[in-house]
Parts: C-alpha cells; sequence; structure tokens
C-alpha cells in the first residue's frame, strides 16, 4: 500500500465556499474532484498538499453539457463518462466523444472531470489537444471575480496554467461553426496508458475549401497544444489526400516531443504526421458531410 | 465454454466449480495483509534512490524520536545480529539491508518499526543517509569491460563483475555439424527483463513469541517448508520453533519463492519489539526490488540441410543477474533450465555457453512461469526456426513439421541431456492448424499484402520441462526436490488431504480433491485440502516451476492408492473373503461375481476406526503418507499460432486470434487448466507487445510502477481459442503433466514470430521485445531499439 504524506482534508459545499477555502489555506492547498492525477501523485509523494478539498458536493452544479445559442457550455465537474454519452457533444464536438473514448479506462472515467483534466494540465492530457483545436474558452472564478481565458493561453507550461491557487476553473465553452467537423486519433501502448502521440482537428469547410483548421496535438511538446504552421498550410485550401499529408508533415516536423519509454523522437515525429493527416482526413470528410459521422 | 452441473457430487476429474472460489467470490480471502493480531507493530523500508552509491553514514536520531516509531535497523544493527547478509540460493550473499555500499536502486537501506504503517512510511524520511554516488553498470554487454566499476567488491579480491561459465551440449560435435550444413543462420536476441507483478505484492507478519521462543511467519511464500528450512540455517534459529505459514496467495509466478529482505527485517522488528511486526511492500517496491525474470541477452544459431532438415542449433548467452546472483532454481543449474533449448525438434547436435554477470539492477533471474528459463530457451529455439524458414524462403509450419520430433521417438534423449517422457507433436501441430484454418489464413495475408496490409501468421511449438525434479539431479541449497503428502480418511469417510506445495491461485484446493477422488472414489467435494502451513503439512519445497501436479499431485496419487490398497483388505475382512477377490469399483469394492456382496470406501472408514479385529499387520484407521521423489522430470508441449494486424501507419499491433492446443496429459479439471492456459497467454501478449523493465544510464528503473510497466488488458487479448490433445507421461502415477507454466512459456515466440512476419514486406528479420507501437515502426525502417536501455 502506498500511503500519502499527513494532509488535511476539507469539502466545499459551493464554489463561493471552494474559493474562500483557498483563501483560507493558500497555496499549499489544493482541490480535488476526481482524484485520479492528484491522488496518484499523493500517494508517490510527488505531491503534498497540507490541504485538500474536496469540490464534489459541486458537482450538481458544475456537471453539465448544454447548448447556449452558438455554443456548447461544459459544466467543470462533468465526468469523462458523461461527456462520453453526450448526444449534444457526439453531434457537436465529435473530437471530445473520439478522444473520450480513448482516456484512460472506464473507471477512471466515471470518476475523472472536465475541469480536473485540464488544470492537472499533464503535457500527455488529450482533453488540452481537443480544446485547443475546438479553440476553447475556459471560465475562472477567483476572489477577484469571474474571467475567461481563451485555451491557447490556458497553459503556461507543463503542471502549470494560469488558474492561480485561489481559484477554481468552472466552465469549459467551445463554439459550434456552421459547416465544420473534427476528428480524434490517439496511439497508445496499451488501453489506458498516456498517449505517445494523439492529434485532433478541427475544419471549417465551405464548398470544398477549407475556411478554417485548427489542429490539437498532445504528448509532443507543441507550444499551447498547438500545430500552427500545419494549420496555415491548410487555410483557404481545397482539402484533398496530399494538401493532408503535406499539413500532417508539417505538424511533425513543428513539434516538440522527446524521447521517453513511449517512444523515441523521430517516431513521435512520425505518429504525429500520420495521426494528423488521419485526423485532418476525416474531420474533412465530416464537415463536408462526405462521411459518416 | 465451461459448463458445470450444481449439487451434484463430483467424483474424479472433470470439470468442477473451484471449491476455493466460495471464499474469493465473496472478498472473504485471508492474505498476509489481513492478518491482524493484538499489538501488532508495522514495518517500513528506506530504499536506496542510486543504483551504485557508497554509503558514508546513516543518522537515524530524528526517526527514532518520532513519537510513534519503535525501532530504526539500519545494516550496522544486523551486524551486530550476523544478519546483515544472507546466503542467495545460487552460491552468492545478500544484502538485507546494505552496509557499505547499495547496489541497485531501491535497495533496502534501512528499517522502521512504528505503530502504524502511515508513521512508519513518515518516519523514513527522517533518515538522513550520506551517499557517495558511484558509476553504475547498466549496460550487461559493459559488465566485464576491463574499466567497469567493480559492484561485489564485499567479495574478497573481486575485480570484476563476472559470475559464472556454464556449457551444455558438445561443442566439437556440434561446431562439425555447423561446419558441414548448408545453411546457417544466427541471430541477435534480447529476452528483455520482465516482472512477476503479482496482484498481491510481497510482505510478512513475524511474532517471536517471547514466552515460548516460538517465531511464527506469516508470509507470501510459495515455498514455505524451504522457506522454514532455510531461516533454521540462516539465522540459526531452531527449526520446531519456526512456523511459517503461507496464507492466501494472490499470485505469486514465481515472485514469492525467494526470501526478500523485508521477511528477515520483520523477524528482527519483531525481536526486537517483542511485539508482532508486520511488512507489506508496496507496488513500486515490488517492481523495484522483487526477483525479475529474463534479462537473456542471446545470440542463437540454427543448421540446416538445403532442404530444411534441422540439424543443430547452438546459443551464447549474456545473462544478466543484477546486483547479486539470487536466481532461484536446482543448485547445480546456474542457468537454470535453459539448455532446453534444443525445443521440439531432431537434433543431431546442440551446444549453449552461458556467461553471468553482475549488474547494478535488482537481482532475481528466474520467475514469472518459466519453469527455469525455458521460457528463454522456447523463444529463442522458436524464433530461430522462424528465421531459418524465412531465409530458406519455406512456410514456418512446413518447416516445424519436418522437424518435430515422431512419436516414435520417445522417450527422448536431447543433445543436452533431457529425457522426454511422451510426445505427439505433429498432432498437435495439425489439431492447432486446423482450429486456425491455416491455409486460408495465408490465403487472406496474399491478398491483404498486394493491398498494403499488414497482417501476420505467427507459429509457436514449445516443450516445457516441469516437475523438478528428481532428487539424485536435483536439490535446492541441499534440500532434495521430493515432496510429501498425507491423506487421512477420517471414520465417517470424508478425507483430508495435507500438501507441501500451495496454491497461489492455481486451484488446488479442488484439483488436488479431485486426485484424490479420482483415486479413491470419494467426493471431491469431501475431501479437504490443507497446504501452505509447516506445522500441519508434510516437507516438501513448494509450487513453482509448474511442480505441484506432476510432483505433489503424484504424491497424492500414490498415498491415495495406498489408502485403497489399505481398505481392500479391511473390506476382505468385513466380506470375509481375500483381498484379490475382490474388485475396485472407484469407491466400493465387490465380491468377484457377486456384485450385491460390496463395501463403500466409506464403510471400510468406519470399519477401520471400529472395534473390528483386523487382518494380522493391519493398523487401524485409514491413512497414509508418501514422499514422492519424481523418477524424471514431465514434458507438456504445445502448438500455438498467432494472428496479428499491424497498422503500417503507426507500428500499433492488434491480436486477432490466438489458437492455443495444449497437452498436458490427461486434464485434472479442464475448467482450471483453460484458465491457466487463458492467463499465460495474457501473459504472453504482456511480453511480446508491452511489458520490459528497462533502465536509463543512472541506473534507475524505468519500469517502476504500473504507469511505466504495463501489463496488457482484456482490450489487447482476443477471445483464446484453445484446443487439446492427450499424450499421459508414461512415468507419473496418474499420467498428468502439469500446465501452470505452459501457455506464458510458449505464447510470446508465436506473437513475436506473427509480428515480424507482418512485417516481411519490409524484409525484418527480428526485433527485440516488447513490440511497441515504436519499435515495430523503428523495425520497419530497419532500426530496431535495444530494449533494455532507455531510449534515446
Amino acid at each position: 500500500m502506498q500511503v500519502p504524506a499527513p494532509v488535511e482534508y476539507e469539502r466545499a459545499l459551493s464554489v463561493e465556499e471552494a474559493i474562500a477555502l483557498l483563501v483560507k489555506h493558500g497555496s499549499e492547498s489544493r482541490l480535488i474532484a476526481g482524484g485520479h492525477s492528484l491522488l496518484p501523485m499523493m500517494k508517490l509523494r510527488l505531491a503534498r498538499p497540507e490541504v485538500v478539498i474536496d469540490i464534489n458536493p459541486l458537482a450538481g452544479a458544475l456537471s453539465y453539457v448544454r447548448r447556449e445559442g452558438d455554443e456548447l457550455a461544459i459544466g467543470a465537474m462533468t465526468r469523462h463518462a458523461d461527456l462520453l454519452a453526450s448526444a449534444l457533444v457526439s453531434e457537436h464536438a465529435p473530437i471530445i466523444a473520439e478522444a473520450e473514448r480513448v482516456i484512460a479506462d472506464p473507471v477512471v472515467r466515471n470518476r475523472g472531470t472536465v475541469g480536473g483534466s485540464l488544470c492537472q494540465a499533464d503535457p500527455a492530457e488529450d482533453l488540452s489537444a481537443v480544446f485547443a483545436a475546438l479553440g476553447a474558452t475556459v471560465r475562472i472564478r477567483g476572489p477577484r471575480g469571474e474571467r475567461s481565458v481563451d485555451i491557447d493561453s490556458f497553459h503556461t507550461g507543463p503542471y502549470t496554467t494560469v488558474v492561480e491557487p485561489d481559484e477554481i476553473l468552472t466552465e469549459v465553452r467551445v463554439r459550434i461553426h456552421p459547416g465544420a467537423s473534427s476528428a480524434y486519433e490517439k496511439v497508445e501502448r496499451r488501453v489506458g496508458d498516456w498517449a505517445i502521440a494523439a492529434a485532433g482537428a478541427m475544419l471549417q469547410v465551405s464548398g470544398a475549401a477549407i475556411t478554417s483548421a485548427r489542429i490539437g496535438l498532445a504528448a509532443v511538446g507543441a507550444e499551447a497544444f498547438r500545430a500552427p504552421r500545419a494549420e496555415a498550410l491548410l487555410s483557404g485550401k481545397e482539402g484533398s489526400p496530399e494538401l493532408f499529408a503535406a499539413a500532417g508533415a508539417e505538424a511533425g516536423r513543428e513539434c516538440n516531443p522527446h524521447s521517453d519509454q513511449r517512444g523515441p523522437e523521430d517516431y513521435k515525429r512520425h505518429l504525429v504526421s500520420v495521426l494528423t493527416e488521419r485526423a485532418l482526413s476525416r474531420a474533412y470528410a465530416r464537415a463536408s458531410g462526405g462521411a459518416a459521422r | 465454454m465451461t459448463t458445470v452441473e450444481e449439487g451434484k457430487a463430483h467424483v474424479g476429474f472433470g470439470r468442477m466449480l473451484r471449491k476455493e472460489d466460495a471464499r474469493f467470490l465473496r472478498g472473504k480471502g485471508n492474505y498476509v495483509d489481513d492478518i491482524r493480531l493484538p499489538g501488532m507493530l508495522h514495518g517500513a523500508i528506506l530504499r536506496s534512490p542510486h543504483a551504485h552509491a557508497r554509503i558514508r553514514s546513516i543518522d537515524t536520531s530524528a526517526a527514532e524520536a518520532h513519537p510513534k516509531v519503535k525501532a530504526v535497523v539500519t545494516g550496522a544493527t544486523l551486524e551486530t545480529l550476523n544478519l546483515a547478509w544472507i546466503p542467495s540460493l545460487s552460491h552468492d550473499v545478500v544484502a538485507v539491508l546494505a552496509t557499505d555500499k547499495v547496489r541497485f536502486q531501491g535497495q533496502e537501506v534501512a528499517f522502521v518499526v512504528a505503530e502504524d504503517r502511515y508513521s512508519a512510511r513518515d518516519a523514513l524520511e527522517l533518515i538522513d543517509v550520506d551517499y557517495e554516488v558511484l558509476p553504475p553498470v547498466v549496460d550487461a554487454k559493459r559488465a566485464l569491460d576491463p574499466d567497469a566499476p567493480v559492484i561485489r567488491d564485499d567479495i574478497e579480491g573481486k575485480k570484476d563483475n563476472y559470475i559464472f561459465d556454464w556449457e551444455a551440449g558438445d561443442k566439437a560435435v556440434c561446431d562439425d555439424v555447423f561446419a558441414k550444413a548448408d545453411v546457417v543462420v544466427s541471430q541477435e536476441m534480447l529476452y528483455p527483463r520482465v516482472h512477476p507483478a503479482p496482484m498481491e505484492t510481497c510482505g510478512a507478519v513475524a511474532w517471536m513469541d517471547p514466552i515460548d521462543q516460538k517465531l511464527t511467519i506469516w508470509s507470501t511464500t510459495q515455498a514455505p517448508h524451504a522457506h522454514r528450512t532455510l531461516y533454521a540455517l540462516v539465522a540459526g534459529l531452531p527449526e520446531h520453533k519456526l512456523r511459517v505459514i503461507s496464507p492466501d496467495i494472490g499470485g505469486g509466478f514465481g515472485n514469492k519463492v525467494g526470501i526478500y529482505p523485508g521477511y528477515v527485517l520483520a523477524i528482527v522488528g519483531s525481536i526486537l519489539t517483542k511485539a508482532p511486526v508486520k511488512w507489506m511492500e508496496d507496488r513500486s517496491e515490488n517492481l523495484m526490488s522483487t526477483s525479475f525474470a529474463r534479462d537473456y541477452h542471446m545470440r542463437g544459431e540454427i543448421a540446416a540441410t538445403r532442404e530444411g532438415k534441422i540439424l543443430g542449433v547452438r546459443v551464447d548467452v549474456l545473462a544478466d543477474h543484477g546486483a547479486f546472483n539470487n536466481t532461484a532454481q536446482p543448485t547445480k543449474y546456474p542457468a537454470g533450465f535453459f539448455h532446453v533449448f534444443t525445443g521440439s525438434y531432431d537434433l543431431a547436435a546442440a551446444h549453449c555457453h552461458v556467461r553471468g554477470v553482475y549488474t547494478n539492477k535488482a537481482p532475481g533471474g528466474v520467475a514469472y512461469a518459466c519453469s527455469f528459463r525455458v521460457t528463454e530457451a522456447v523463444y529463442l529455439v522458436e524464433r530461430m526456426v522462424d528465421r531459418l524458414a524465412q531465409e530458406l524462403g519455406v512456410d514456418p509450419a512446413e518447416l516445424r513439421m519436418k522437424n518435430l520430433l515422431r512419436p516414435d521417438q520417445f522417450p527422448h534423449v536431447t543433445p543436452t541431456g533431457w529425457e522426454y517422457d511422451s510426445g505427439e507433436y505433429p498432432r498437435a501441430l495439425q489439431l492447432a492448424m486446423d482450429i486456425a484454418g491455416y491455409d486460408e489464413l495465408r490465403r487472406e495475408q496474399a491478398e491483404k499484402r498486394a493491398r498494403g496490409e499488414l497482417m501476420g501468421i505467427g507459429i509457436s511449438f514449445f516443450t516445457e520441462t516441469v516437475g523438478a525434479g528428481p532428487k539424485r539431479h536435483m536439490d535446492i541449497l541441499g534440500l532434495g526436490m521430493a515432496d510429501g503428502c498425507e491423506v487421512r480418511v477420517h471414520p465417517t469417510g470424508k478425507a483430508v488431504v495435507r500438501l507441501s506445495v500451495q496454491t497461489q491461485g492455481q486451484g488446488h484446493e479442488t484439483t488436488f480433491a479431485q486426485i484424490v477422488s479420482e483415486v479413491t472414489g470419494i467426493p471431491a467435494e469431501d475431501v479437504e485440502v490443507v497446504h501452505g502451513d509447516t506445522d500441519n503439512t508434510p516437507f516438501g519445497l513448494g509450487t513453482y516451476g509448474s511442480r505441484s501436479t506432476p510432483v505433489s499431485g503424484a504424491a497424492a496419487a500414490v498415498a491415495s492408492r495406498r489408502i485403497v490398497d489399505k481398505a481392500r483388505i479391511i473390506a476382505a475382512a468385513m466380506l470375509e473373503c481375500a483381498p484379490e477377490d475382490l474388485e475396485w469399483d472407484r469407491g466400493s469394492f465387490h465380491v468377484k461375481g457377486d456384485p450385491g456382496t460390496s463395501k463403500t470406501i466409506q464403510e471400510v472408514a468406519l470399519a477401520a476406526h471400529g472395534p473390528m479385529d483386523l487382518p494380522d499387520g493391519v493398523e487401524g484407521h485409514l491413512d497414509a503418507t508418501c514422499v514422492y521423489d519424481p523418477p524424471n522430470l514431465t514434458y507438456p508441449f504445445g502448438a500455438y499460432i498467432c494472428v496479428v494486424d499491424v497498422d503500417p501507419g503507426t507500428g500499433k499491433v492488434a491480436v486477432r486470434r490466438f489458437i492455443a492446443v495444449d497437452d498436458c496429459g490427461p486434464r485434472i479439471n479442464p475448467m482450471i487448466v483453460e484458465g491457466q492456459v487463458h492467463g499465460g497467454l495474457a501473459d504472453g501478449v504482456g511480453m511480446a507487445l508491452m511489458e520490459a523493465i528497462a533502465f536509463d544510464e543512472d541506473g534507475n528503473n524505468l519500469g517502476a510502477s504500473f504507469m511505466d510497466y504495463l501489463i496488457p488488458t482484456s482490450l489487447e487479448c482476443p477471445s483464446w481459442e484453445t484446443g487439446e490433445t492427450v499424450t499421459p507421461s508414461p512415468h507419473h502415477p496418474l499420467g498428468l503433466k502439469g500446465v501452470g507454466e505452459s501457455a506464458t512459456v510458449g505464447s510470446p515466440p508465436a506473437v513475436v514470430n506473427a509480428v515480424i512476419d507482418a512485417l516481411a514486406p519490409f524484409g525484418v528479420k527480428h526485433a527485440d521485445m516488447p513490440l511497441t507501437p515504436a519499435q515495430v515502426w523503428r523495425a520497419m525502417h530497419g532500426n530496431p531499439m535495444r530494449t533494455d536501455l532507455a531510449i534515446q
């Protein structure tokens, strides 16, 4: 049995109370939702918060997927399993459903939350790449009020985000673009492992032309989980296998993977190329109405 | 498909539900960590963060000042008890707690005993160890370099990292065969370091009763009797005052054969504190410090005629044994049974040379369902046969069929000295090919290749070598590998069978009851199996190397026959006839020609305990014992076929089908056999595709958690297709051969052969396990990686 260091436990019944507890206990306190990242790190004593603030009572208020105008609003306490089961998500952001299908395993998906995944900010986090591809915004509340942050400026480095120690991420918002669709591709050594590399794509299409393209990459050190040079290749062009292969190759070149036991750098770059190409092809087919969702 | 009739008495072999599952399925097992004794304290081990470092000093004062800490033990403490080092199972010594140096990451440095597990763990952080970090030996291939750091400077005069050289087979004859052969193919291959990773980690509860000076140890051991004797020999404790209890065990796979420092420390902790002490390692401790398996760098060569008649196999092995030579196998075989690498083929000659070296890694080497390195041997020969097929451009099934030993060649003595007991190899391979639809699969593959799709078909034919072993050849530290059994029939006809072997999930409580039932006719439900407690069972060396059925199963059969023999005499007295006038109907005797005049075994049991005058020389009661010294090993075998699909873009392998035909002789309980085969096949898929412990250049263990050391899930495993042939062992009383490790031994080469077959369009000849997506892609591009080192 792996045993964590001594830790105090608090339980927040509202967002306001969670913020008040964060203010009270300072930077050595941590929010705990699904706990599937924090608890293992605590057991290995890699994380040693003095206080954990349990926000599971907030699930009632912060667990939802709903359409608000031309946006999808996803509450931070929404569990992975709920996201996977959501018809709204499948309809408007198939990339999310495809990613959720390959995130960890059912046990983790039943407990882990969207907000927890984003705030943990693991460089291999699938949802970071997904929301980067979708151009999401996140809502953050704290003692100084509420703010919205573009996903591109959300991450400040591996395992770090703009969320201050006394703040809480409450919601993720995704714009529903007309004529757009998306797809996600991931290769892992085994079901439940982190990605060796993963690529998501969102394409907005008008006629045969790509009017907007966003690519999200996980586990390969991509700045803001994006592949801007590959995206630039796509904009305004007509979709074709050659174009997607070229964009994939560019994504493979511009990301910044490092070798580890999941694979050497050259393989990861290759994998990014292949997965980007595949995600682009499928997203394009979907957006053009050419292939099944 | 397993179907079991409920509510009916089961006599003899056949499918029946596992008796032990009544408690396991309810979560009511009793594992070491479930043991709670009054006043029990908890221990935790401080481990080395470095692979190689000199210990300048250890300051334990802050830990000792912790209010809940009862004792802190260091190597210095143990030196005063003469317990800092203990003998290994392979003519070496092992540090219980490091005194001079640490020699692998995760090595035991200090032990804290505290009132609770949390405090013990917290206090570890209060111990200050001053290390002088030394350069480590990580790459086994560099271990014998002249400038390599010397790991074992504790051994007087030791100037290098050499352990042993060992050979088998006639080198001159073999070299001659190779010199004259039309075709010789050679291949370097690594069987990487893998870990048994049983669901239950290792642990112990020790209680030295200060009044009667009796030491009781509940521990995760596959060999309670061997442990008791070794504790007695090592610590000078009187053996009659030692009791080792192995309660329910959550998987062993060889990981729980040896004596770990933690067990010794729990004992020392109990002696020092005069209280029971529990020590239970966590997952990372299990993965980092306990017995691994394999780590064999092999160079194989195979010689054949142009027509595809295999003539010989020779192998050169560099064996990485880690920091201490602590492999567990019969004493005179430092490379275990590796010399069974001649496999299932009719060879003119064979030779192997194995060289063992020290590295700064955890010790071990023989663990994980390996039958003493038969896993490595089968992998070697089955990869070599596929390499030969590739070189000759012939179908690997056809090449095997042509070279398999024929039934009329048994008993067969191999060029390395094994005497295979029985086998019908071509029949098993043909059955596997029939189940697979082999020719159709090859047609499908050809079509797919034409479209650029990668599909592979891999075959493995293995011969296992289990049931160690004949006392004249095999002992462990001087203890002969014979096992005892006692069968006692109670007055009411129910029975108890006491065994030296210990189940870790294999279903002994069911299968041994079935063995007694098969012979005596007493329903299996009426036979209680007692094991895992040295005070209540006869001596024997325990469960590993698939030896329970071949050795203890034979002991149980012989003891049961002795029961029946005695019952015959008593029944004859009851029926007032001569014993030879009785016929045995399994469960009852009747007078020949008069089926109505009979006595059941239960009636005989009551009479044996009753007032009746028994014939001269027959004592009362109905019990018998046997110590079984097997005349030979048993040789289960099987034919496996694996079908894989490889994504040409990503290198990801999907195992589509797996056909396993096993021949383990008669099956005691086919359901349990199938379960063991299923588990072993999953093991094989894991080792072939994802499992490995690599080390970085500083000697850091890169597989120290289940995030890093991957074990396959149901999603990586196909629905297994199993088949059977039955070739009884001629020397086992019931013809049984054992099956525990067959699938683990046989499956990895089938998976690897399938993947390499899929990659044939790229000209790939070999790539080492695990065949991760990255490794497959690298192989496709002619640049496969070394899988024992950090990926660069």
